[in-house]
């Protein structure tokens, strides 16, 4: 499979076409889609007529910008004119939003063909994209496991090298977790990096959309295009898109680099030997790399599950059958709200917005929601003052490799357990990513997760293509 | 009205007024009263998926021009949403200050002296509008509701005053003193018929010197009179209430205007759990020092500043007079008499000309200059043109503009230049002795005879002021 | 912190949340939802007494827009969205109370 940076080299010099690029794209899906669910909804038309676009301003000289040709597939998350968008969800059944996401059109605008929409869990909530409305996504390095998730199809669509790169957005490590099952490069921006206009919302404070790639190069050239400012999104940072690209080859030579017991602690011992090789191999190439601990880390887990399910609460109170999706009818406004919410939801996105909804409701405010955003400032400051001693910290994305279908769907306690690692640094607004390193069960990939103060993105990519060399993908 | 002895009422007012902005409070829609049904929505005031707020930064302005005409403290505020579902909601929250307003402590000094605490004066989104289909096309009884979200989304600013205001009479002079005040400041237009002002009324009894009594809020009340007789009948209810015996619940009433009474919307229930939170859409709002000064600087007077203005211009103002004066400032026409004052004419005169003249075709002021005010009520004052003759003048430049001294020219008001009435004069002096020397010696009757003829010789176009000014400079 | 999760504190939630449970999944959530929040009891293990809350990462304040009107979206796409409507309104079966 072609690397999207070659794919737009190749299509810019007329090498290759957006069409080629595009049909090789749509063999792939029609030869594996059906086993493994990546894809809810493939736009062949719209597709087609945009890679034909493409090579009609390649044909006349124009510059069609940095994604050149480059199919791409996108979280069913992200909103885009006339396409279904469905969050997975029986709710959004059949709704094609009037606007396209700020992603898609900085997308659309680096001259990137749109797949189509891939599958998620239900409104991002879970860690396997077993929760949705049409069925689980299968892991394509082993089908009868899971992708993870909750971007677990647009994970799935790259390992299956449906397409070279594809979106998915990252609450608390639905990104990274998936790279990670799926062997792939995973990541979480800056919080206000990536305009969230037109992500459909699941926990505002902590949503960030971000690439996934079999690439650091890649995963850089996207999140470029991606980044910068947004008049759109209250949240996005005011500064334009960093340069990322350009410092992917920068190496960690004189970086310091915290190894966090707590971000690995727990883990498998596979993944626990791979975080070790990962910190050997950034050693070698000139980081001083030292263990260090964050014992707030710990709490993080509890006040995520309270912060995240506080905020759908409210961000997923408007699908109530009025405006748009689903209706269930009955006799008065609100038996037909409730009726709709109650067919239209999964269980467990009942589960979450029950649980929100406690822990803002009056006399519970306090003790859940109030207590949460204070284990909130312990972590941001703990991980400030961590980066006061180190430029980046290391440690394990998740506790293992990818386990099979149904295997923790019983207990959401063991299937919330799965984001132990990767919840602190969406607390914190932070950047992290999850490259791949090493091997664990069965010969399936492990990620380690590379985490950096705001901003760092560009030494998170430096480091991680230190640990792609390593690991034998130069 | 007066309520029994022994009782007295304690009233907190909560005013919703729009903000005159051009677009609405998180979005570019137009911010427009009047349009096709939902043609003023896009994803972010519908609520769609994915869509996100972004502040309006005219709607911040105008909330804290309310705030410092208002005497309140500017202070560092979130947004919060506010959770409940309501179809007129199209997220099924409103976003709303909570905790941290925009403005709080502040207050508002009436007419009659009396100064009303404001708690507060907060930022938030107006709803949807729903129409009820069947039944008797209110909300109870309908069969069906259809939703247009145009006004959903528009910037309100809430204003709370504290529970200071004891009696209907004061609520309303409170109510009329705001509306003036948010006119001033540019943020209202004040429109009660539109709702673009809109009044709830907590109300309560108490004995004087009693903790405050259970309250009941009276919803949307959309006129001045409306506001006192709901007040009224809500205190004298709860008064008989609990003469009787009874226990006054709370609960939010819905006052009917036809009927002249007030009737159960809903009690407080344990529903009622808003489950605030902080906005995590939307970022602090922290105007520094320098967006402050530039908010105040452009702040114009207040009514009660420039009702004190006019009023130094009048000499021992009568109740009538004051009446007027209060048309003038409702109006915003001060300018007008001002202009009259600096230009040394009669301040008294200009007021009643405003109050009368100007206040009947308030909509065409732009066609009268300031100066052309001015030189009509000059004309007025020496006598060039009769009291009736100014009025015509001053309504025609208000239809058709144009020059005053052309259009009383073109009437054929143009008055005996005084050269001409000075030479009239003394031919009758000369022709009328007897009568000319009664006058001289005091009678001052006889300047009615000489007016007669005066008008008689010039076929009425003298001005029997000037005549008379004429008589005493020959004297 | 509270006392555990009540059936009761459920049928409350999903009301509030206009969500409508059987009797085995108020069962179910009661159990389920109770283990989260007795996992959430973790974060007494500090003194948070003194911590400030944080609502949101994001540092940033003041983010306004000019007050200039953009285009609203053709109705008629956004009436095709509805389930329901009538005479360029969205329709909705009858309201049993007041807004708030």
């Amino acid at each position: 499979m072609k690397s999207a940076t070659q794919i737009a080299a190749d299509v810019r010099s007329g090498t290759s076409s957006a069409t080629a690029e595009l049909e090789r794209t749509l063999t792939v899906i029609e030869q594996r889609n059906a086993e493994l669910n990546v894809f809810l909804y493939v736009d062949v038309e719209g597709a087609r007529a945009a890679a034909a676009q493409i090579d009609a301003r390649v044909a006349r000289g124009e510059d069609v910008g940095p994604l050149a040709g480059v199919p791409i597939a996108l979280k069913d998350n992200l909103c885009q004119v006339g396409v279904p968008t469905t969050c997975s969800s029986k709710i959004l059944d059949g709704w094609r939003p009037p606007y396209n996401a700020t992603v898609i059109e900085r997308l659309l605008d680096a001259g990137a063909v749109a797949v189509g929409k891939t599958n998620l869990d239900e409104f991002a909530m879970g860690s396997s994209t077993e929760n949705s409305a049409f069925g689980p996504t299968r892991n394509p390095l082993d089908p009868s496991r899971v992708p993870g998730g909750s971007s677990g199809g647009s994970a799935a669509a790259v390992a299956a090298d449906m397409t070279a790169v594809s979106l998915g957005s990252d609450t608390g490590g639905s990104i990274r977790q998936p790279a990670a099952l799926c062997g792939l490069v995973g990541v979480k921006p800056t919080y206000g990096l990536v305009s969230r206009y037109g992500l459909i919302a699941f926990a505002s404070s902590l949503d960030q959309i971000g690439p996934f790639a079999k690439t650091v190069a890649d995963a850089a050239l996207v999140l470029e295009v991606l980044a910068g400012h947004d008049a759109r999104d209250s949240t996005s940072l005011p500064e334009p898109a960093p340069r990322l690209v350009a410092h992917v080859n920068d190496g960690v030579a004189g970086r310091r680099i915290g190894l966090v017991r707590e971000l690995f602690d727990g883990a498998d011992e596979s993944v626990v030997a791979s975080v070790r090789a990962a910190a050997d191999a950034l050693r070698a190439a000139g980081a001083e790399v030292v263990e260090v601990s964050i014992p707030e880390l710990a709490l993080t887990l509890s006040a995520y599950y309270l912060i995240a399910p506080a905020e759908a609460s409210s961000n997923l109170a408007r699908f109530d059958g009025v405006r748009y999706g689903l209706r269930v009818s009955a006799e008065d406004v609100t038996a037909m709200m409730e009726a709709t919410r109650t067919a239209g939801f999964g269980a467990e996105v009942k589960r979450r917005i029950m649980l929100g909804t406690y822990a803002l409701s009056a006399g519970y405010y306090d003790a859940y929601y109030g207590q949460a955003l204070k284990v909130r400032t312990l972590t941001i400051d703990a991980f400030a003052r961590a980066y006061q001693r180190v430029d980046l910290l290391l440690g394990a994305t998740t506790p293992s490799v990818a386990f099979a279908l149904g295997a923790k769907t019983a207990d959401p306690m063991t299937m919330y357990l799965n984001d132990v690692f990767t919840i602190p640094t969406n607390l914190a607004g932070d950047p992290a990513l999850s490259v791949p390193f090493g091997t664990g069960e069965a010969g399936l990939p492990v990620g380690v997760q590379l985490l950096g103060p705001g901003r760092s993105e560009a030494r998170l990519f430096a480091a991680a293509r230190v640990l792609e060399i390593a690991d034998g993908r130069p | 009205m007066t309520l029994p002895d022994g009782w007295e009422m304690v009233v907190g007012l909560e005013v919703h007024t729009e903000l005159l902005t051009r677009s609405k409070l998180f979005c570019g829609c137009a911010n427009h009263f009047g349009s096709e049904p939902n043609t003023n929505i896009c994803p972010v005031c519908l609520g769609l998926p994915g869509s996100l707020p972004v502040l309006n930064r005219e709607a911040v302005d105008f909330a804290m021009r309310i705030g410092m005409a208002l005497h309140c403290t500017i202070a560092p505020s979130t947004f919060h949403r506010k959770n409940y579902f309501y179809p007129d909601q199209s997220k099924d929250y409103q976003i709303s200050q909570y905790d941290l307003p925009i403005n709080s402590g502040g207050y508002l000094d009436l007419p009659d002296a009396s100064r009303v605490a404001i708690e507060r004066a907060h930022m938030e989104e107006d709803t949807g509008k729903s129409t009820h289909l069947g039944g008797s096309g209110r909300l109870a009884g309908a069969d069906s509701s259809l939703v247009d979200y145009n006004r959903c989304g528009v910037p309100l600013v809430e204003i709370v005053s504290g529970p200071d205001i004891r009696s209907s009479a004061q609520a309303r002079l409170y109510a009329a003193e705001l509306r003036g005040i948010l006119i001033a400041t540019g943020a209202s237009d004040g429109r009660l018929e539109e709702g673009s002002m809109r009044f709830d009324a907590n109300v309560s009894v108490r004995r004087p010197g009693a903790p405050f009594g259970t309250r009941c809020e009276i919803k949307n009340l959309n006129s001045l009179r409306s506001l006192q007789r709901a007040i009224d009948y809500e205190a004298l209810r709860q008064i008989e209430l609990i003469d009787g015996g009874g226990v006054v619940r709370q609960e939010t009433r819905h006052w009917d205007e036809n009927r002249g009474e007030t009737s159960t919307l809903r009690v407080k229930e344990d529903a009622d759990d808003y489950r605030y939170f902080r906005d995590p859409d939307l970022v602090d709002l922290a105007p520094d020092q320098a967006w402050q000064d530039r908010v105040r600087a452009a702040l114009a007077p207040m009514p009660a500043a420039r009702r004190a203005a006019v009023v130094a211009l009048l000499a021992a103002p009568s109740e009538a007079q004051l009446d007027a004066v209060e048309v003038v400032i409702d109006l915003g026409l001060e300018r007008y008499v001002h202009g009259v004052a600096a230009a040394g004419g009669d301040a008294a005169l200009a007021v009643a000309r405003v109050a009368n003249e100007l206040a009947a075709d308030v909509d065409h002021v732009a066609n009268l200059p300031v100066d052309a005010f001015v030189s009509t009520l000059a004309m007025e004052q020496r006598g060039e043109l009769s009291a009736t003759q100014a009025k015509t003048v001053l309504g025609e430049v208000l239809r058709h503009g144009g020059d005053p001294r052309a259009i009383a020219a073109a009437r054929g008001f143009e008055q005996l230049s005084s050269d001409t009435l000075g030479a009239t004069v003394a031919t009758l002096i000369a022709s009328n002795p007897d009568e000319w020397s009664r006058y001289r010696d005091g009678d001052d009757k006889l300047a009615q005879f000489f007016i007669g003829q005066v008008m008689k010789l010039t076929r009425g176009q003298a001005n029997g002021k000037a005549v008379i000014a004429e008589l005493q400079a020959r004297r | 912190m509270s006392d555990a999760l009540s059936r009761d504190d459920v049928a409350k939630v999903a009301r509030l949340a206009r969500l409508v449970l059987s009797e085995d999944e108020l069962d179910l959530y009661t159990e389920q939802l109770g283990q989260i929040l007795e996992h959430a009891r973790d974060m007494n293990s500090l003194d948070l007494t003194d911590v400030l809350p944080t609502a949101h990462p994001f540092g940033v304040t003041n983010v306004v827009r000019e007050d200039v009107v953009t285009p609203s979206l053709d109705r008629e796409v956004v009436l095709a969205m509805a389930p329901h409507a009538v005479d360029h309104r969205f329709a909705v079966p009858r309201i049993l109370g007041e807004a708030p």
